[in-house]
């Protein structure tokens, strides 16, 4: 069996660390001489953390293989440091059946360079009407945990209090893509100032904020668990706050790009910037931002949402939604909270990796180094700084809405089950 | 700087040419002064009021604005455009006198005939200029002129009135 | 001034002044035999509407082809370009043709300054409309006809009591009017009922009223928005009726209005539900005026965008007449 001793690397809490990789798991760890006979890859300089793990993910197949499949979706996602993704279910057809999430967990294990976790659609089709068959999902192959009308509302409040209900069953957990659909029907941009002066109409915070509110009593009532896909609102984050402290069982996720940009970005009408949620105002990124490093959002999440070229050189209106992260996630949040020095590298990992894993059930993803466990292991260069380039992203699509931007944090190399899937910041081959 | 018209000398000048263009045109029954703004807009006042005194009776006067006829538009950004006023009656079979300040290229009085060809006949028109300072580039000659002032191209010449410069005089810019 | 016209924003005080008092003079032209002027000849502009509008259309029309230019009408409405990708592609086109200025009318707030950005196209973009965005040259002629009737010989429109009546939330004669308004130092108040103003309006340089009857008697400009019977069934205001009742302009508030007050609207209108008859065609309606003053705001615009020397993507400033030729 093949033996790579990574030495020089640094953890998150600052210890000097040589892993020693064996086949897919890790087999030693020491703090100084490197094991003779082994292959050696020398990283002094380099962080070492758990491979990041992103619980919003979309990848598009089966349906929409113009702006991303399985396959470039996992390499994009190894660029930015990610070893396991999951995938969103509204696909074409959605993956409200256990058919269609096994076809996706299966696109993953064929690509071979990430974990590809399918995640279920809350109700059929997502018409939010009547629930998909979630208990089948749950006890296919691909083992469906979490559960989402992501892009939709689950707007009744009956059907949202059945799926909590129902996914008691198995510890399933819904994730709440939360939008009242009468408050923001055709809203293209924040409700605000800049809205009202660009005739954008606007999608106002209490459609989010009412949601959760409604959504976070309910997770109350039938003692279930809830997920808070994309929180942009400082609302939001205050109304999470309020119910963890009342030992309530809901978690949270933030975008990087809600961590750092605001909504005055769309004065350009460029629909680079066009996203849902939308992008928010000051007070809002400051409050994700305290959200985020206080543990009131337990996770950062991408939302990577591909769209191909043509849907966003038009006019706002007739623009698609969504921006791509997966390559600048871990840059961005080093940008926005460990350069401020709101957060520690201890945090990022624990906000990138381990709680993402948790939260969505993912055994072998998001752990702390120990012997025996799976290698999942991503080495970042925290000093050097990088210019994005969209025309350079590993995803099939280009919307990045931080093109030219210069970020910090360069991921170099990623294992993904022991298997070296970057190397020196190039993809390469799969298992 | 070289002064070459005092105002006294302006004075004298603009009444020789009102003299001069009732004279040419046996009387002022048929005449319409019109000024080139911004200075030949004052002279042709002036030269309105001196030929209304001497022949005791009101004269038909106003303006004529050139800057959408010149012929070195693209050149430069749009110009603001100044006043054009044409007297009641128009400029119909009229002899219609141009005023301007400064004779120069000719490109300005070119521009003036253009823009009266969209307005009307004159039975004839007339230039009367304060200053001719030569290097003609088309063919076209002035028939009252109050000073001839032979310069060199590169030099400049500045026309001073009281209406708007707060004193009267000509004045001669550069190598002499 | 800019080479593109988008939104009032693009102008200063200055560049708005200079406008107005370049359409003062072109005015004159429809007084004259000959309604041409050769400044735009060789110059080839484009309208290109993707929303239906004959008198905004004919209106530019009008203005291009009394300043000599080439003008080619494009409509996109109707034609079997699908929504979104058009735009790229006509820009495009344009540009091969060679078109010095594009005048756009789109359903979508910001295409035309999608259309200016890209740089699909070298030429000028001026804003005929955009969604609920701006509608520059409307203001423009507004603000034309105000001061020839209420402040003429003067630079501008300092003191003036403007109200603004209507459904600003999407309107973009509002946006556009409040913004030069302002500038030009007019005191505006908006009048509709809290449904039909924006989120944010507060930031704005206006006063508010929640009726016509607490502004009608001391205005001097009285501008009314047209008001879509479609906002009913979307719930911003309950019957056409009650909306009548508080905001229209009725023969009775006619009456209250000063004499020399001004009646305005945009056009088109709906007599008899945001105003009466009587009041469209009052000896203090100047409705039919602003058609006529488009024509001439609209050839100054033309001119000063495209009258002289190609301009560089920087501002550059109008000439005086201090050079001499």
């Amino acid at each position: 069996m093949s033996k790579l001793t990574l030495i020089g690397g640094i953890t998150a809490a600052g210890q000097k660390l040589n892993i020693t990789i064996s086949g897919k798991k890790i087999s030693e760890l020491t703090i100084d001489t490197p094991v003779a006979g082994n292959e050696i890859l020398d990283i002094t300089g380099s962080l070492i953390i758990p491979g990041l793990v992103d619980l919003h993910t979309h990848l598009r197949e089966p349906g929409k293989e113009d702006a991303e499949n399985v396959e470039s979706g996992s390499r994009a996602a190894v660029k930015g440091g990610y070893t396991a993704i999951s995938a969103m279910p509204n696909t074409d057809p959605v993956a409200d059946t256990a058919g269609v999430v096994e076809q996706v967990f299966s696109l993953g294990k064929a690509a071979g360079l990430c974990d590809v976790f399918p995640i279920g659609a809350v109700t059929q089709g997502q018409r939010g009407e009547q629930l998909a068959e979630i208990l089948a999902m749950a006890q296919s192959a691909a083992k469906v945990r979490m559960f989402s009308d992501d892009g939709h509302c689950v707007f009744d409040p009956l059907v949202m209090r059945r799926a909590l209900e129902y996914v008691k069953m198995f510890d399933g957990v819904i994730a709440q893509h939360a939008q009242d659909p009468r408050l923001t029907i055709d809203a293209q941009m924040n409700e605000g100032e800049i809205s009202a002066k660009l005739g954008l109409k606007g999608w106002p915070a209490v459609a989010e904020e009412a949601i959760i509110a409604r959504d976070i009593l309910l997770t109350d009532h039938v003692q279930s668990r809830l997920h808070i896909c994309h929180v942009t609102t400082a609302g939001g984050v205050e109304l999470i706050r309020w119910a963890k402290s009342r030992g309530i069982n809901v978690t949270a996720e933030v975008t990087p790009h809600h961590l750092l940009l605001t909504d005055d970005l769309a004065e350009s009408y460029d629909p680079i910037y066009k996203v849902n949620p939308p992008l928010r105002n000051v007070r809002d990124v400051e409050a994700l931002r305290e959200g985020l490093a206080d543990g009131t959002i337990d996770i950062v999440a991408t939302d990577h949402a591909p769209h191909p070229t043509e849907s966003k050189e038009c006019e706002w209106q007739a623009a698609s939604f969504g921006m791509i992260g997966l390559e600048t996630a871990l840059s961005v949040v080093v940008k926005t909270m460990i350069s401020s020095k709101l957060m520690t590298w201890s945090d990022l990992v624990d906000r990138m990796a381990i709680a993402p894993a948790r939260i969505g059930g993912y055994a072998e993803q998001g752990k702390e180094f120990a012997l025996g466990n799976f290698a999942n292991i991503t080495v970042v260069n925290p000093n050097k700084t990088w210019v994005v380039n969209k025309d350079a992203s590993m995803s099939k699509s280009r919307n990045t809405p931080f093109h030219g931007l210069e970020l910090p944090g360069v991921i170099t190399d990623v294992f993904f089950n022991g298997a070296r899937v970057l190397q020196d910041e190039k993809v390469i081959g799969k298992i | 700087m070289t002064n070459v018209m005092n105002g006294a000398d302006i004075s004298r000048a603009l009444r020789r040419i009102a003299h001069e263009i009732i004279e040419r045109n046996r009387g002022s029954e048929n005449l319409v002064i019109l000024g080139i703004p911004t200075r030949g807009a004052f002279l042709s006042a002036r030269v309105a009021d001196l030929i209304a005194e001497i022949e005791g009776k009101p004269i038909r006067r106003g303006t004529l604005d050139i800057t959408m006829f010149r012929d070195d538009l693209r050149m430069r950004a749009p110009k603001a455009l100044l006043p054009t006023e044409i007297p009641l009656g128009g400029i119909e079979g009229t002899d219609l006198i141009i005023v301007d300040d400064v004779f120069f290229s000719g490109r300005t009085i070119r521009a003036a005939l253009d823009a009266l060809g969209e307005m009307g006949r004159p039975k004839t028109v007339q230039l009367a200029v304060l200053v001719d300072r030569g290097h003609r580039e088309l063919p076209i000659r002035a028939d009252f002129v109050g000073k001839n002032i032979p310069t060199s191209r590169d030099e400049i010449v500045k026309v001073h009135l009281t209406e708007i410069d707060g004193s009267d005089e000509v004045l001669i810019e550069g190598q002499r | 001034m800019n080479r593109h016209l988008l939104s009032i924003n693009d102008l200063t005080y200055e560049d708005a002044v200079l406008i107005l008092d370049t359409a003062a003079e072109l005015a004159k032209i429809s007084d004259a035999p000959v309604k041409k002027l050769p400044t735009l000849r060789g110059r080839t502009v484009v309208n290109l509407f993707f929303e239906d509008s004959t008198r905004t259309r004919i209106s530019f029309e009008a203005a291009a082809k009394r300043l000599s230019a080439d003008v080619i009408n494009f409509s996109a409405k109707g034609s079997s370009l699908s929504k979104g990708e058009s735009l790229k592609d006509t820009a495009l086109t344009l540009q091969a043709m060679g078109a010095d200025a594009v005048i756009i009318r789109h359903g979508a707030s910001g295409a035309p300054a999608r259309l200016a950005d890209q740089q699909w196209m070298t030429g000028s973009v001026i804003n005929a409309g955009d969604g609920t965005h701006e509608h520059p040259t409307q203001a423009l002629l507004d603000a034309f006809t105000i001061r020839k009737h209420l402040r003429p010989g003067q630079k501008d429109l300092s003191g003036l009591k403007v109200a603004i009546v209507g459904d600003v939330l999407h309107s973009r004669v509002a946006r556009s009017n409040v913004l030069l308004l302002h500038k030009l130092g007019a005191i505006v108040t908006l009048v509709a009922p809290p449904t039909l103003l924006p989120v944010g309006v507060e930031s704005w340089p206006v006063e508010i009223a929640f009726g016509l009857d607490l502004v009608v008697a001391k205005s001097d400009v009285v501008m009314m928005l047209r008001i879509q019977r479609e906002r009913m069934a979307d719930l911003f205001f309950p019957s056409e009726r009650e909306y009548s009742r508080q905001f229209g302009l009725n023969g009775d508030r006619l009456k209250m209005m000063q004499p020399t007050a001004l009646v305005m609207h945009p056009g088109p209108m709906n007599r008899g539900l945001e105003i009466s008859a009587d009041s469209a065609d009052s000896l203090q309606s100047v409705i039919v005026e602003q058609v006529a003053n488009g024509v001439s705001v609209r050839m100054a615009v033309l001119y000063l965008l495209l009258g002289g020397s190609p301009l560089s993507a920087e501002n550059s400033k109008v000439l005086s007449d201090k050079v001499v030729i």
